[in-house]
C-alpha cells in the first residue's frame, strides 16, 4: 500500500465506527445502556466516555496478545481483559465524581457485558494490527458516545426541560415525563432508527439513479 | 463484515500448558491492574465520600459549624466515638460557632422501591423538630422516585417536622405518618404523587429511627450539650 492508501485506510477504520457501522444506530448493539442511562446528557456522556475507554484499551490488549492467546480460551481471556478495564473505569469515575457514579448506578459494571466491546475484540482486534485495533476502538467508542448523546439530549430537553442541568425553558415548562422513563427511551430510539434507515434507503435510491444500467438489470 | 480476513480453518493442537499459561498470565496482569487502580483511587474515593457526608450533615442542620461523632450503646447511653471506622451506627452532634448545640444528625436506611435508601436527618432538641433531611444514597426511578431527593415540596416536609416527646420522654407524642394530599398536623409528611412507595419508605425509616433515637437523645441531652469539640 502506498502512503496515501494507508492514511485512507486508517481514516476508513475510524469513520466506519462513527457512521457507516455505528454500533447503536446501524448494528443495534449495546442496547441496555443506550436505553437505561440516556435520561440525562451528563449520564450519557460519562457512559459514552467510559465505554470508549474500555473499548480502546481492551482492543489494544487483545490485539497485542492476539498471537499468544490460544483460540480455545480466547473468549474467557477477552472477558477477563474487558472486566479489568471496566473495574478500572468504575474506580476512576468514583474518584472523580461520586454524584455521577451514583446516577449511573449498576450500569458502569454492566459495560462488561456490553456486546459492542466483546464483539469488537472478537471480530476486529483479534485479527488486526495494534494501530488499526486502537483506531477501531476509538471509532466505535465515538460512534457509541455520539448515539447515546443523541438520545440523552432529546430525552433530557423534552423530559426535564434542561440541558446538562441548565434550565432551558423557565419554570412554566411542563415536561414530558415519559421521556425520562424507560418508555421514552424506546420512543426516541425508534425515531432515530427510522431516521437512519430513511437515510440508508435514500442513499440506495440515489445510487440506483446514478447507475441506470444497474437498475435496468434488476 | 468486510474487515474480517478470510482465515484458513485448521485444527492446530495447543497444549494444555499453553492454555493455562496464557489465561494465568492474563489473570495476573488483570489482577495487578485492578489492585493498582484500587490502591491509587482509594484515598480520593474516601475523601469524596467523607466530604459528601460532611456536607450533608451541615445541610440538614443549618447554622452548624463543628461536629462531634457519637454512638448509642446497648444501655441507651450516648458515648463519643473514638474509632470511626469500627463503629457502624453513628450520630453527629453539631454545634454553632459559640459551641452551643444546634442539633443531632442521624443516619437511617431502609428498603426503597428499588434498592436500599440511605438518608440523614437533623433533629433539633430545642425546637423538638426535625429540621432537615437529605438522601445520601438511592436508586429510585429517575423522574419519579428520585423526587424524594429533588422535589423541593417533599423536602420541605422535613424543614419543621414536629417530633415532640411525651411527658415521660419515652416516645413521640404524635407518630410521624404519611398522608396523601393536605396535611392536618405538623407530624405528617405529604406523599409525592406518583412516588408513593418511595415516599412511604422515607417516612417509615424516619419514623422508626426517630421513635428509637430521639428519646435516647433527650435522655442524654446534657452529655451532648457539654461536649462541643475544642477548637485548636
Amino acid at each position: 500500500m502506498t502512503e496515501l492508501n494507508v492514511q485512507a485506510d486508517k481514516m476508513d477504520v475510524f469513520l466506519k465506527g462513527v457512521w457507516k457501522e455505528n454500533p447503536v444506530f446501524v448494528m443495534l448493539l449495546g442496547m441496555c445502556p443506550v436505553l437505561a442511562v440516556t435520561n440525562s446528557v451528563i449520564n450519557a456522556l460519562v457512559m459514552g466516555i467510559a465505554t470508549t475507554f474500555v473499548l480502546i484499551l481492551s482492543n489494544l490488549l487483545v490485539s497485542s496478545l492476539r498471537k499468544l492467546i490460544p483460540k480455545q480460551v480466547r473468549i474467557a481471556t477477552y472477558i477477563l481483559i474487558i472486566a479489568t478495564f471496566v473495574t478500572v473505569a468504575d474506580y476512576a469515575i468514583k474518584a472523580v465524581s461520586l454524584e455521577v457514579h451514583k446516577s449511573l448506578g449498576a450500569f458502569i459494571s454492566l459495560i462488561v457485558v456490553n456486546c459492542i466491546i466483546l464483539g469488537r475484540a472478537e471480530a476486529f482486534a483479534s485479527k488486526n494490527s495494534i494501530g488499526r485495533s486502537v483506531l477501531d476502538g476509538l471509532g466505535m467508542g465515538s460512534g457509541f458516545t455520539f448515539a447515546v448523546l443523541c438520545l440523552g439530549i432529546v430525552r433530557e430537553v423534552l423530559g426535564n426541560g434542561t440541558f446538562a442541568g441548565f434550565s432551558l425553558f423557565g419554570p412554566d415548562f411542563q415536561p414530558l415525563i415519559i421521556m425520562i422513563l424507560p418508555g421514552g427511551a424506546f420512543f426516541v430510539l425508534g425515531a432515530y432508527l427510522m431516521f437512519f434507515n430513511w437515510l440508508k434507503e435514500r442513499k440506495k435510491i440515489n445510487e440506483k439513479i446514478a447507475e441506470p444500467d444497474m437498475a435496468m438489470a434488476d | 463484515m468486510s474487515d474480517i480476513e478470510n482465515q484458513i480453518v485448521e485444527e492446530e493442537s495447543v497444549s494444555s500448558g499453553k492454555m493455562l499459561l496464557s489465561m494465568g498470565s492474563i489473570g495476573l496482569i488483570a489482577g495487578i491492574l485492578i489492585v493498582f487502580t484500587f490502591q491509587f483511587t482509594l484515598p480520593y474515593i474516601n475523601a469524596n465520600e467523607a466530604a459528601y457526608l460532611e456536607k450533608s450533615i451541615f445541610d440538614v442542620l443549618p447554622g452548624a459549624v463543628t461536629k462531634k461523632v457519637f454512638t448509642i450503646n446497648d444501655q441507651k447511653n450516648i458515648i463519643p466515638v473514638t474509632d470511626e471506622e469500627a463503629t457502624s451506627f453513628k450520630i453527629y452532634a453539631c454545634y454553632s460557632a459559640n459551641d452551643s448545640l444546634i442539633g443531632v444528625a442521624i443516619e437511617a436506611r431502609d428498603q426503597g422501591f428499588q434498592d436500599v435508601i440511605r438518608l440523614i436527618y437533623g433533629y433539633s432538641p430545642e425546637q423538638q423538630e426535625i429540621i432537615g433531611m437529605k438522601v445520601l444514597q438511592s436508586t429510585e426511578t429517575p423522574g419519579l422516585g428520585d423526587k424524594i431527593e429533588k422535589d423541593p415540596e417533599f423536602i420541605a416536609n422535613f424543614d419543621n417536622l414536629n417530633v415532640t416527646l411525651t411527658d415521660d420522654k419515652k416516645s413521640l407524642k404524635v407518630p410521624i405518618s404519611l398522608v396523601k394530599g393536605q396535611k392536618s398536623n405538623d407530624s405528617q409528611i405529604s406523599a409525592i404523587t406518583g412516588a408513593t412507595i418511595s415516599s412511604r419508605a422515607v417516612t417509615k425509616m424516619i419514623a422508626k429511627s426517630a421513635e428509637l433515637n430521639i428519646p435516647v437523645i433527650a435522655k442524654n441531652i446534657n452529655v451532648l450539650k457539654h461536649s462541643a469539640p475544642q477548637e485548636n
